[in-house]
């Protein structure tokens, strides 16, 4: 049986981590690469970097973070955040990264997707869309949530699964760093949508949560940043709580 | 001993590199080439494969003389190789991804699209998933029945001979996840990703 998978997720600028609270006020804990050895140990699925370092010089850094994580852990590394190109994405893979998610420059150029998706395989791309309640629909952002897009959340994913993503990042707005728990209408209403696997992520506060996202949410995964990362829970005690209400987890 | 990981332009291989020298330190020379001559005097190959069927036979064949030199690696000199996902796939006869394209034929059997009951499982098949181990095959040495697995594909191996398969997994069906056949190996799986469990089977596969 396929298990349900738990994905901390580390974000990182300029090579430190940090995890901000709805994106803003930022606190530096620590170096990326221990920091996943410890989850990966720890039994975390696969391990998430979002790379939220602002310019673009700054480029190498995350890519020797990639390569130096890589040798360490053995589980999937996603990485994220400023990937605007093929050659971004060749980079990453290159540097060991096993998927590439993809948000910005999956809204401003569809072909981004559909030639990615082609060139290195579906399973390694990952469209990650940032989305904000706005009545009874939910809008795309990009740039880090500071722009709207106005594109239709739903018909969005529908497109990218079309496109060649071969899994969803679905991040709640409203939801991110409030520890409230994850928009689960949005999960369960993109995870009915499509085909391919959908990831929860954005408001986890506690391990009932991520419970909420895979049974109500239909999410295939969980990611979780700063319940992890703060060590308020490990992953270990995650999957026994998870595992204690149904849910298939590797253990 | 001398190990070589086929480089033929299949996708992201650099997570199979950095297990195998994980597994290797220093003791075992890995080599990854697609030089014709280093892969004939290896001593096993790994043959990776990412994207699909057709882009990974594709870039074989624009290797010259790749094939005709795993062919002889395998089938006349009988030394292990080990497949990995779509590594696997192309020991068919013949794959459907994309469009019909031949395989190797080195293990008789096709790659179809996973039956995932008209929607109700997701595909791509990705995550942790057990293996069943019904066969004892040299690279499950030390490793438990039921042991995860990390898989990420669509499409899977159904061989004619069902005495070749070494493991299955439970999905939307029963999916071949490993075969073995004389020196030909294969996983489904990604051993590179499964954590320690997946650098065993390396481990293995290495010391057979």
């Amino acid at each position: 049986m396929l298990k349900n998978r738990i994905i901390p997720c580390l974000d990182v600028k300029n090579g430190r981590v940090v995890k901000g609270i709805n994106f803003i006020d930022l606190k530096d804990a620590g170096d990326p690469v221990e920091q996943a050895k410890i989850y990966s140990d720890g039994g975390a699925d696969e391990i998430c970097f979002l790379d939220i370092t602002a310019s673009n010089e700054n480029r190498e850094i995350i890519y020797d973070v990639v390569k130096k994580t890589s040798k360490k852990c053995f589980v999937p590394l996603t990485v994220g955040g400023g990937v605007r190109s093929i050659e971004d994405i060749n980079n990453l893979l290159n540097c060991g990264a096993d998927k590439v998610s993809i948000n910005t420059a999956a809204v401003e150029n569809s072909k981004v997707i559909i030639n990615s998706s082609k060139k290195f395989g579906s399973q390694c791309i990952v469209v990650a869309i940032d989305a904000k309640k706005n009545g009874d629909k939910w809008e795309v952002f990009t740039h880090g949530g500071r722009n709207n897009s106005g594109i239709d959340a739903l018909e969005y994913a529908e497109q990218m699964e079309e496109n060649g993503a071969g899994e969803l990042l679905v991040t709640s707005m409203d939801r991110d760093g409030t520890q409230v728990g994850y928009d689960i209408e949005l999960m369960s209403k993109i995870s009915s949508k499509v085909n391919i696997p959908v990831i929860a992520s954005g408001g986890v506060g506690n391990l009932d949560h991520l419970v909420d996202g895979i049974k109500l949410g239909k999410a295939s995964a969980v990611l979780a940043a700063s319940i992890f990362h703060y060590g308020k829970h490990s992953v270990q005690e995650a999957k026994e709580y998870l595992d204690s209400k149904g849910i298939p987890v590797r253990i | 001993m001398k190990v070589t990981i086929v480089d033929y332009n299949s996708g992201n291989i650099s997570s199979v590199i950095n297990s195998f020298k994980e597994v290797a330190k220093d003791k075992v020379n890995i080599e990854i080439t697609s030089d014709l001559n280093k892969i004939k005097s290896s001593d096993k190959v790994i043959l990776p494969g990412q994207g699909s069927f057709k882009s990974c036979v594709d870039a074989l064949r624009n290797i010259d003389g790749l094939i005709d030199t795993l062919n002889e690696f395998v089938i006349n000199k009988k030394k292990p190789l080990l497949g990995i996902c779509v590594g696997l796939q192309m020991f068919a006869d013949i794959g459907y991804e994309e469009t019909e394209t031949k395989g190797l034929g080195w293990i008789s059997g096709k790659v179809l699209k996973i039956d995932n009951q008209g929607g109700k499982f997701k595909l791509p098949h990705i995550g942790w998933n057990q293996i069943n181990i019904i066969k004892d095959s040299k690279i499950f040495k030390n490793i438990k029945n039921n042991s995860h697995m990390y898989f990420v594909h669509s499409y899977e191996f159904v061989p004619n001979d069902k005495k070749v398969i070494s493991a299955t997994t439970n999905y939307s069906s029963k999916i071949v996840c490993s075969v073995e056949k004389e020196n030909i190996f294969g996983t489904q799986f990604h051993p590179e990703k499964s954590d320690k469990i997946g650098l065993q089977i390396i481990y293995n596969f290495i010391n057979l």
